[in-house]
């Protein structure tokens, strides 16, 4: 871990919410992707 | 051979399944190398201490913000000039990126601005517009969820994806356009004097390149949603109107 000095706070929080931002991003457009396909793929098999 | 055909929806959705998982691993892998090379592997800046670290991730989101709203913009276009559904669903596809995006770049800026500036937040033209072009996005969001027409609903967030790009180009040039405020000029530069000295400026290189990979790899597979969404509503229409 590198010394971050007095900022240890400012830079932490600014990696761990903008991290959690992009990881919610993917997920969020996996889930999604996944369930409209497993419709999508319901449909076609039942013509 | 025309370059159309790739926006045929069959065709869109042939050639980016086996794109995507080659995208995913590519931005992983860049992400994960830029960040860590910023974060562990570079020094303090003189004047800033360690918030400087903080650029791997503000600069990159910012530019995707903007940049998500440019390639919207020209999907809209398309949209409006050649009737491609794909391109309309592109455009809608990347909106929540590119809010995310805004909105780490805010947030990192005023964590950012807090020690350097003295306060997180300040109506500079910088800061002020990146706030609007944060509205136009949740409004263009909203504007999709709100007209049940998908055509119609393309029409009217091409319309106003076209008014929005004016905050996007003034959320990238206000600093030139207005000459204050408290958020300084790009750091990135091709003048070797005003550019980010290379210690910094090549993991934020990596960092840029793993912003804009994630970017595209998103855009397809939101887009991927979208299409299969819209055949899903075609068909349950279809099946309506026999049994009705």
């Amino acid at each position: 871990m590198p010394d971050l000095g007095k900022y240890a706070f400012e830079v932490l929080m600014a990696y761990g919410v903008s991290i959690a931002m992009l990881l919610a991003l993917v997920l969020v457009s996996w889930r999604r992707a996944t369930r409209v396909r497993a419709q999508w793929e319901k449909i076609k098999k039942n013509g | 051979m025309s370059i159309w055909k790739y926006a045929n929806p069959t065709k869109f959705m042939g050639w980016t399944a086996p794109v995507l998982p080659w995208l995913f691993g590519l931005a992983a892998l860049c992400l994960g190398v830029g960040l860590v090379w910023g974060f562990f592997f570079t020094p303090d800046d003189f004047r800033q201490g360690a918030t400087v670290k903080i650029i791997y991730l503000h600069v990159p989101a910012a530019l995707m913000a903007i940049n998500a709203w440019i390639m919207m913009l020209v999907a809209s276009l398309i949209w409006y000039i050649r009737r491609h559904h794909v391109s309309a669903l592109a455009a809608r596809a990347a909106a929540p990126i590119g809010m995310v995006m805004t909105l780490i770049a805010l947030f990192t800026g005023a964590i950012w601005g807090k020690p350097i500036w003295g306060t997180y937040w300040e109506f500079d033209p910088r800061l002020t517009s990146f706030l609007i072009l944060f509205l136009f996005y949740l409004g263009y969001m909203a504007l999709w969820e709100a007209i049940e027409d998908p055509d119609t609903a393309a029409d009217l967030t091409s319309v106003l994806c076209m008014v929005g790009s004016i905050f996007a180009i003034l959320s990238r040039y206000a600093v030139l356009f207005w000459g204050q405020g408290l958020h300084q000029g790009a750091s990135l530069s091709l003048d070797k004097e005003e550019n980010v000295a290379d210690v910094f400026w090549v993991p934020l290189l990596v960092c840029m390149a793993g912003f804009v990979l994630l970017f595209i790899a998103l855009v397809l597979m939101r887009t991927r949603t979208e299409v299969r969404a819209r055949q899903i509503r075609a068909l349950e229409n279809r099946a309506r109107a026999q049994n009705a």
